[in-house]
């Protein structure tokens, strides 16, 4: 059963893939995105990760989305991109990289090690119990705000940069 | 508690699927109906009186009415989003609600059946992640029907969605702290042992209202439909049933906004006053509450108590529902500028400073060793209460509270013409 529907997600979430470089309209790349997103999520359901996968599709799916609509509205709507498109000696390049990339991450993480790594964790069975006790998000905020709890507020500062520096971007040029 | 088999959970999820469905459908035709009805009270009208006893059989009429007309498609339309967007804006109005608890565990032969669709451990996070999909639905309609009407309607209701859902958002993390926990099972199970989480946590309460009556789109934040502005908005172009697709949406959102409000503030199932339906899962078995050594007291799970906390459910759900109806014919709309300044300028700060002070009064509470109990719910409020105060004379900018005493300025200034 599980395996039926991680496959049903897979062909969305690579479907959903091409269909974003392939389609010429902008809002159907758009919404092809969105449901490569939204299928990654279910793959996250999968494995149990619920918390993430709400995050998943309140962030990616839900909002930052929604941004990406705001610009193909706003900006070069119906514009042809036909002569960004990149061609031969280019393309035969991104091929091989990408090509490269999805090889390494496959030998590196393929195969069965994935679920004998979770049987084999210390905490998995303290990790069921915390997870019927206390829900989906106590599992992640527990590690997140005791043991890595200084990279997290760094992170947080270096997203507060982020959006200072966007705002006084975009007052420059108003 | 008795664990289900996996046939007989599979049997039960889905007639509960099906239950919840039928009932939630049944409820939009008679939120309609309410509706109409209401608004010509509001209007000192009579509203739909005619097909059955009180217009009762109106939506039926309605409904069929839809289903024959005649469905115009814009020939400049693209077809596909055309007919996607009424469909993208009811799937995520209907399927939030699986994750709200609607009554007590039901006691059933077979084992305790929980009253629940889908008892999720991201609770409500789960609603906040599909609501937020809930804009593709207009913005679709709006862009593919290729009118400039439409299209502004679906610019307009992305933006406000997008600025709401953080405001949404914001003020459900001082619930999620005080329950400690997100599933909304284990929400109802600690407001019935202690308060209900509209006293100790009021300012919340009010900025989660506002922010839903903007996620609905409804009155006074109606501004994606502002007929006087955009004729209809996003659903210009749309005729007959995908028309009603988009109507059906928005009341399926208020019905489950209101169901979630009745959850997260007012206790839920939770009937007040009584111990009889406290239902809390302690230690792999139900309890109603504890003795006063501190011992569990095992809960006796009866189908009437089932049938009582389903009608209190219902209850608090409709008086939200009446609520919305209410204020919708009550109150005239912003303009868009100032929905933006609300949202951005005056709920995001509030909602911040807001977890902030929650997160600190339980540490301070916790430092003087109040972890629980009557004292705790009580300084919690008492907090909640101050800050509610400062938020509405923010709000009311001495226009109403203290503009209708009459020691104001302008009353010394000016010496009433009648002594």
């Amino acid at each position: 059963m599980e395996l039926i529907l991680f496959y049903v997600f897979a062909v969305t979430v690579v479907g959903g893939g091409i269909g974003v470089v392939a389609s010429r309209n902008p809002v159907a790349s758009l919404m092809f995105m969105v449901v490569s997103l939204a299928s990654v999520a279910g793959i996250y359901v999968l494995l149990e990760a619920h918390f993430l996968a709400a995050i998943q599709v309140m962030v990616y799916a839900g909002a930052i989305m929604v941004l990406f609509l705001f610009v193909i509205m706003l900006l070069n709507l119906g514009h042809d991109y036909r002569d960004d498109l990149v061609r031969g000696l280019y393309a035969v390049c991104a091929f091989v990289v990408s090509g490269a990339i999805c090889g390494i991450l496959a030998t590196r993480f393929g195969g069965a090690e994935s679920s004998a790594l979770y049987e084999s964790f210390p905490g998995a069975a303290a990790m069921d119990l915390e997870l019927a006790e206390r829900g989906a998000v106590s599992l992640i905020a527990r590690p997140l705000f005791q043991e890595y709890v200084v990279p997290f507020e760094i992170t947080g500062i270096l997203l507060l940069v982020a959006v200072v520096g966007a705002v006084a971007l975009a007052k420059k040029r108003v | 508690m008795n664990e289900l088999s996996p046939t007989v959970f599979l049997i039960a999820a889905a007639v509960k699927v099906l239950a919840v469905f039928t009932a939630l459908m049944v409820a939009i035709m008679y939120a309609t109906w309410a509706e109409r009805r209401l608004s010509a009270f509001i209007q000192d009208r009579l509203g739909p009186n005619r097909v059955g006893p009180f217009g009762l059989l109106q939506p039926i009429a309605d409904g069929l009415k839809n289903i024959i007309k005649e469905e115009t498609s814009p020939a400049t339309a693209s077809r596909f989003f055309f007919v996607l967007g009424p469909m993208l804006s009811i799937m995520p109005a209907l399927v939030t609600f699986a994750v709200i608890p609607f009554a007590a565990p039901l006691p059933t032969p077979w084992g305790t059946v929980d009253m629940i669709v889908a008892d999720l451990p991201v609770g409500v996070l789960y609603i906040l992640a599909i609501s937020s999909l809930g804009v593709y639905g207009i913005f679709l309609g709006g862009w593919s029907s290729n009118n400039k009407y439409a299209l502004l309607g679906g610019l307009r209701a992305s933006a406000q969605m997008v600025s709401y859902e953080v405001g949404l958002g914001l003020s459900l993390i001082p619930v999620m702290m005080l329950a400690g926990n997100v599933t909304l099972t284990r929400m109802v199970a600690d407001q019935q042992l202690g308060l209900w989480y509209i006293l100790p946590l009021s300012l919340g309460f009010l900025l989660f209202l506002i922010s839903a009556f903007a996620e609905t789109n409804r009155l006074p934040f109606d501004m994606p439909e502002a007929e006087s502005e955009l004729v209809t908005g996003y659903h210009t172009e749309y005729s007959s049933m995908k028309f009603s697709m988009f109507f059906i949406a928005e009341y399926a959102h208020v019905i489950t906004a209101s169901a979630l409000m009745a959850t997260l503030f007012l206790g839920g199932w939770d009937i007040p006053f009584w111990t009889g339906d406290n239902f809390i899962p302690y230690e792999g078995g139900l309890i109603s509450g504890f003795t006063a050594a501190g011992d569990p007291i095992p809960a006796q799970l009866s189908i009437w108590t089932t049938l009582l906390t389903l009608g209190a459910f219902m209850l608090k759900t409709t008086f939200f529902v009446v609520l919305y109806i209410w204020v919708r014919w009550t109150l005239p709309r912003f303009r868009y500028d100032q929905v933006m300044h609300l949202g951005w300028k005056v709920m995001l700060p509030t909602a911040l400073a807001y977890v902030m002070l929650v997160g600190a009064t339980i540490l301070v509470l916790d430092q003087l060793g109040v972890t629980g109990g009557p004292g705790f719910a009580l300084a919690l409020t008492a907090v909640s209460l101050v800050a509610t105060g400062m938020f509405a004379l923010y709000l009311d900018r001495g226009r109403i509270i203290t503009g209708a005493a009459p020691a104001g300025r302008a009353a010394r200034a000016a010496p009433a013409a009648h002594p």
